[in-house]
């Protein structure tokens, strides 16, 4: 067998009829790509069931790369539209792959509902720190000091902890790994796919193009080189204890793993309650479209 | 195909307007509804919140209108049948995804039981003020078929016929609704689920080599498949190709949007329902719509009692605009006479479909109550001179 004949394993997970994609040398969302692909066959889950659900940005455009049932939705709308594809049909697994600033700031209310509600929904936030697409904007999520387009002095507003936000919204699984971590990243997305209720990731992610250029921190390259450096793994950390700061230490690992009823089993709960018998499960009328 | 039974209330009830909206999603199939509250919309779904468990199906009270105008549209490609109800601050809100229906071609329903505004508005008292923003709301091009019932019964049999058009067009279609059409509680007969026709969702029956997501024939309308079933279709808001996949392009924007335009306009014909009375002598045409198509009624009488020939065409299609109809009524009429509970709305349509064949008056109300029959009377008197 020649070289050339060997199969990249994510390959069949990918549309190869859209290559190349549209993302910059350096930039980490192809890794967390190659992670989830790595999960999927991993976790052995029947590619059938999985529907992708992205919103706008960067990441946004992870649902036209997969080869899977994918949804390019609206801004900041991918939670929302997942939540309807999954009540619809609750034997999909359905994923949401968006970027921080999607999911966190114009999606932000979205994410908060959908954690509380605990919604079946595996959620992979890629964080970047920046709005990229646009061209580099302060997001919710920039360190402080951080130079962006539109923070030309510094970014000066107090950024979100993300895995505090949604585990004390009401996540059952939260980790975050670095596009470093790429045997982690998959490892945890795999797990998630096992867990029933909100499940979100944060994937800390260079753009080399905006973020580390305008603020002087090197290529894709010198980022792996600071995340190798300063990660820390410390799974079960207090979310309150690992927020970002510009250079400064990366909390690593998983630090929510629990378990409560989800979305479908409240409500089933509730209804067979109330109703008994007169009840019907919605899921016994899915197609009602002939 | 016929109505699924269990979503079918058959018999004769005294209920209102959102009430009777309610029984018409469920007996066209609706399996699905997202909400978010609002005055004087909110009894839709309140029914539907109380109906759809033991019929099968499932209701959500989102975070927001933004929310809630999108998750029925994951529930539309997950297989149900959806819609959203809401009213002139909330429908503000769903503009973007109106936009993102039309583009995507996800059939659903959105109900607008209007309010006075702008803004906050008169939360409680009806306008008909939103009929171009229903229209033109969302950005770029597109068309939508908007429906406007003046009766809860008609809010029954409009809703379900809503629900038909969306699946036979793959394409968001608006019931536009007033306040007082909402609340008002008439006489509803609802038939038996044999007796009413359901267009069934147009699901591929193509294997998964040969599907195109966007590619049509014919009438311009594609076939859909469901997450799940192994296509691995791809949906996005962005200007795509027949695969699905973004291709931006002049070539590609051109294609897509012209079609989004014709797979309606060519249909027209087809979506135009009118409610016409006495126009073949008519010196003079009245052209209303909902609640205020009950006031104009009135006034039509009271002006052929005094021997006026005039006549009444009321519209239950609003968009895609009945202009065909009005151009050939501008050709043997002297004038049309529109009401709107609006400042000057559908007016404008009238009078560009009319091309100044026929003078055209307006009656605009700025909305909170409904015309007297009285103004609308002296009005016609005056086109008739």
């Amino acid at each position: 067998m020649s070289i050339l004949d060997v199969v990249n394993p994510v390959e069949p997970f990918l549309r190869t009829d859209r290559m190349p994609h549209i993302w910059c040398p350096g930039c980490g969302i192809g890794t967390t790509v190659n992670c989830f692909a790595r999960a999927l066959i991993e976790s052995k889950v029947d590619l059938q069931s999985i529907a992708l659900v992205s919103g706008i940005g960067c990441t946004g455009r992870v649902a036209g790369y997969v080869k899977l049932d994918s949804f390019h939705t609206t801004h900041g709308r991918a939670i929302p539209f997942a939540t309807g594809l999954k009540l619809a049909n609750p034997k999909l697994n359905v994923v949401v792959y968006s970027g921080d600033g999607d999911l966190s700031a114009i999606g932000g209310n979205h994410l908060i509902h959908a954690a509380r509600r605990n919604i079946d929904l595996k959620v992979i936030c890629v964080n970047n720190l920046i709005y990229a697409m646009t061209g580099g904007q302060t997001a919710p999520t920039t360190p402080g000091h951080a130079i962006t387009s539109t923070s030309p002095y510094g970014a000066f507003e107090p950024a979100f902890n993300l895995p505090h936000l949604v585990e004390a919204a009401g996540a059952v699984y939260v980790a975050r790994w670095t596009t470093f971590h790429v045997r982690q990243l998959a490892r945890s997305i795999a797990e998630a796919f096992q867990k029933k209720g909100f499940s979100f990731i944060e994937v800390i992610s260079p753009c080399p193009t905006l973020y580390q250029r305008r603020n002087r921190l090197g290529d894709g390259l010198d980022t792996m080189k600071y995340y190798k450096e300063k990660s820390k793994v410390r799974h079960g950390a207090p979310t309150g204890e690992v927020g970002l700061t510009m250079m400064g230490e990366i909390v690593v690992g998983k630090f929510v793993d629990r378990d409560r009823a989800d979305y479908q089993e409240l409500l089933r709960a509730q209804m067979v309650e109330s109703l008994g018998e007169r009840y019907v499960e919605p899921s016994e009328n899915v197609c009602s479209c002939g | 195909m016929q109505a699924d039974p269990r979503g079918v209330l058959t018999g004769t009830h005294f209920i209102d307007g959102d009430h009777a909206c309610c029984e018409g999603a469920l007996a066209a199939g609706a399996r699905f509804a997202a909400g978010y509250p609002i005055t004087p919309s909110t009894e839709v779904v309140e029914r539907f919140a109380a109906r759809v468990p033991v019929v099968g199906g499932t209701f959500i009270q989102m975070e927001d209108e933004l929310a809630a105008s999108i998750t029925l549209q994951g529930a539309v490609w997950g297989g149900a049948k959806a819609f959203t109800v809401t009213s002139g601050p909330g429908f503000s809100l769903m503009m973007e995804h109106i936009g993102y229906a039309a583009m995507t071609e996800t059939p659903c329903v959105f109900v607008d039981v209007q309010r006075g505004g702008p803004s906050t508005g008169l939360p409680t008292l009806p306008a008909q003020a939103d009929m171009m923003q229903a229209r033109w709301g969302s950005h770029g091009d597109y068309e939508i078929i908007a429906l406007c019932p003046n009766s809860p019964q008609e809010c029954f049999d409009l809703t379900i016929r809503a629900f038909n058009f969306s699946e036979e067009f793959r394409v968001p279609v608006m019931l536009m609704m007033d306040e007082v059409v909402g609340h008002m509680t008439e006489k509803v007969v609802i038939p038996a689920a044999d007796q009413i026709e359901v267009v069934p969702r147009r699901h591929t029956r193509k294997s998964i080599e040969d599907y195109l997501p966007y590619a049509t024939n014919g009438d311009g309308v594609p076939e859909m498949a469901h997450a799940g079933e192994g296509y691995n279709f791809h949906v996005t808001g962005l200007t795509h190709d027949e695969r699905g996949y973004p291709n931006m392009t002049p070539q590609t924007q051109d294609k897509l949007v012209r079609r989004l335009q014709s797979k309606i306009l060519d249909a027209a014909d087809r979506i135009t329902l009118l409610d016409e009375e006495g126009l073949e002598d008519a010196e003079v045409v009245v052209i209303s719509y909902g609640i205020t198509s009950r006031v104009a009624q009135r006034a039509v009488e009271l002006a052929r009692e005094q021997g006026l020939r005039v006549g009444k065409l009321r519209l239950i299609t609003c968009w895609p605009f009945p202009e065909k109809r009005i151009r050939e009524l501008a050709t043997k009429t002297k004038a049309f006479v529109v009401p709107e509970l609006n400042l000057g709305q559908m007016v404008r349509e009238v009078e560009r479909a009319a091309g100044g064949r026929a003078r055209t008056f307006a009656i605009p109300h700025a909305g909170g109550s409904v015309h007297r029959p009285e103004d609308i009377l002296r009005v016609i008197v005056e086109a008739t001179r």
